[in-house]
């Protein structure tokens, strides 16, 4: 006495209750039991393919069952509308590419996160960067000038190259100069990256470079410990005006060869490397050669 | 005394026992320590010595005892391959265009940055550090509903001039993947994203300027080291600009690829002051793919019915056809593959040792 509408998926009962089956090739049954064939169970069932056109099955539907209440034709009715419509999404998600899913790996990523730590404190960063900035340097990565060098540092490294290691003690005084500027130089960075002007002003003088290093390299082959020292002195100068901008200028050698740029603030340090040359007492030597 | 005639662990006296352990393992310290001492001084008169000791004593690390296996593409970069295989190698890859290309050098890479579906903050401020990162990024949201894979993008954007796709997946509400594409051929890479470090969760961090940075690519030794490396060169202009003063870093230590940005300021010959500026992440390689990524067309109508006799007809009005290509307004229309093609994919089953590494 209980006809439903029935579909298959491989035969697997998504509810043991209402003995719905599930079917992958999508055909819908209609099952319909009588009291005439109680007696043999096997064909209790009578099972009757429907169309697979909806309307036609609503059709059939009602054929097939035209003596039975009205509110069973109508479950059996929700019930072909209902897996017609699951039948249609689950073709269309089908046909669509879906996210793949994958399991979280507890213990891969624990294995993983021990060795990228461990890979790490191995690879010494910084140490690496460093060096490798500094073969560039020395190698002529930058080329013939560089836009981020440091003058001195830039004239430390062509001394270097042309003395082919002679002038380590210098160096190592150079060194020791720049570790005492060191903080203030970092100061200065944190504070405002003005170095970017200070820059391109370099590129822009080009000539006035080259004339600062025909000096100092006159300078350096005859007497090699001085410019260095009045270099560096200069330096010193250099940083505190620019990085102490609010202190009130300390006494200089030579004030009067700059009296316009005085008046700038702020970290336009171009002005002391224009200077540079002038700002360097010329030598006895030097002064033969002019 | 007693440490010689038997073993401290035999005295039975828990005081006594714990007094000549440590009386024995202070002897000892101060014997090693004068042997250090003796040898600084040694040293100190004599540099070559020390020169000497180091280079005996090299300890041995994942690193210099590392396997190297030819049939999967790592093989050892200093037997195995010569300069000019090495080189052909270079010229013939999927990244030579980029190198021998007659472009502006000055013009940097166009690069879409872009999430998975359904992103959350963490991604989107991630994406937002990396657009600072690379100078020709821009980031576009990812748009909603169907027919946006991966793949689609992809060749969308290779019609569009960009060189680069890079999508940003999320889980759990964090970035924890990147997928770089390179357009419009590919190769595309997928790597496992870890340990980010946003630029202000950095202390101390300088602030990075528009310029081009210089790039420092460590370690990547392997054919496939070698390609995921050019890739990672790919992504930035060719020219970098030195007044910014500015370092990007892929270092790949075992497998590892370490994100680092940094300014440097030459200090004297040999010394350099860093900063970092950031951010810094470190990427996994999982696999390797050929071409941009595959969209499974399911839903694709067939193709139609062609007879012998009409593909035969078409053979010979080849001169035909080829007008209406060329008036036609976009003949490069880059269409995703339909199915993927690994080049190399990450399994468990690989790393049978610990001194195997893949890059």
């Amino acid at each position: 006495m209980r006809p439903s509408a029935r579909k298959k998926v491989d035969s697997i009962p998504i509810s043991a209750q209402q003995n719905a089956y599930f079917v992958s090739t999508g055909v819908l049954y209609l099952y319909v039991k009588t009291i005439e064939r109680a007696h043999s169970p096997a064909h209790m069932w009578e099972r009757i393919k429907l169309s697979n056109s909806y309307a036609k099955a609503l059709e059939q539907i009602d054929g097939e069952l035209i003596h039975w209440p009205n509110f069973t034709i109508h479950k059996c009715k929700q019930r072909v509308t209902k897996i017609t419509q699951y039948l249609i999404k689950m073709r269309r998600l089908k046909l669509r590419q879906q996210p793949k899913l994958i399991g979280v790996k507890k213990k891969l990523d624990r294995r993983e996160a021990v060795r990228e730590r461990k890979a790490l404190s191995a690879a010494h960063l910084e140490r690496l960067i460093e060096k490798e900035l500094i073969e560039r340097l020395k190698s002529k990565a930058y080329g013939d000038a560089p836009l981020n060098v440091n003058e001195t540092v830039w004239q430390a490294v062509l001394d270097r190259e042309r003395n082919g290691g002679d002038n380590v003690d210098a160096e190592a005084e150079l060194d020791m100069l720049d570790d005492e500027t060191d903080e203030e130089l970092e100061e200065e960075m944190e504070d405002e990256w003005g170095d970017r002007e200070f820059v391109s002003d370099i590129s822009g003088d080009e000539d006035d470079d080259l004339s600062d290093l025909e000096d100092a390299i006159d300078e350096d082959s005859e007497e090699s410990g001085s410019d260095e020292e009045s270099g560096a002195e200069d330096d010193d100068e250099l940083l505190e005006k620019s990085s102490l901008g609010k202190r009130k200028a300390p006494p200089k050698k030579t004030p009067k060869l700059r009296p316009e740029k005085k008046t700038k603030k702020g970290p336009r340090v171009e002005v002391e490397y224009e200077n540079e040359t002038e700002s360097i007492p010329l030598s006895k030597s030097a002064l033969a050669n002019w | 005394m007693a440490t010689s005639r038997f073993e401290a662990s035999q005295i039975k006296n828990k005081i006594k026992r714990e007094e000549v352990v440590r009386k024995a393992k202070k002897a000892k310290n101060q014997q090693k320590l004068q042997r250090r001492l003796e040898q600084a001084k040694l040293e100190a008169n004599d540099p070559s010595l020390k020169k000497k000791r180091l280079a005996e004593n090299v300890p041995r690390t994942l690193d210099n005892t590392r396997d190297f296996d030819p049939s999967i593409l790592t093989a050892d970069p200093s037997i195995s391959q010569t300069q000019d295989e090495l080189d052909a190698d270079l010229a013939n890859d999927p990244f030579a265009s980029y190198f021998t290309s007659v472009d502006d050098p000055s013009i940097p890479p166009k690069i879409l940055i872009t999430t998975s579906p359904k992103s959350s903050k963490a991604t989107y401020d991630f994406c937002d550090e990396l657009v600072g990162v690379f100078p020709g990024a821009e980031f576009i949201r990812r748009k909603k509903g169907k027919g946006f894979e991966m793949g689609r993008i992809a060749g969308w954007a290779a019609d569009r001039g960009y060189k680069h796709l890079c999508v940003i997946n999320e889980d759990m509400k964090k970035p924890n993947a990147v997928t770089l594409v390179y357009l419009p051929n590919g190769p595309s890479a997928y790597f496992k994203l870890t340990s980010i470090e946003l630029t202000k969760q950095i202390f101390g961090h300088a602030r990075a300027t528009a310029h081009y940075p210089e790039l420092v690519l460590n370690g990547f030794v392997t054919r496939l080291g070698h390609a995921v490396g050019r890739m990672f060169q790919t992504t930035f202009p060719q020219l970098p600009e030195f007044q910014g003063r500015q370092v990007v870093t892929f270092h790949n230590q075992r497998d590892f690829i370490f994100f680092r940005r940094h300014r440097y300021a030459f200090r004297s010959t040999e010394k350099v002051a860093l900063q970092e500026i950031g951010p810094r992440f470190t990427l996994k390689l999982r696999w390797l793919k050929k071409g941009i990524p595959a969209v499974y067309r399911f839903g694709e109508d067939p193709r139609p019915l062609v007879f012998d006799d009409q593909l035969n007809d078409e053979g010979k009005d080849d001169s035909n056809t080829t007008e209406p290509l060329s008036e036609h307004e976009k003949p490069t229309k880059t269409i995703p593959p339909k199915q993927d093609e690994f080049v190399w994919a990450w399994k468990p089953d690989l790393e049978t040792t610990r001194k195997t590494f893949f890059l």
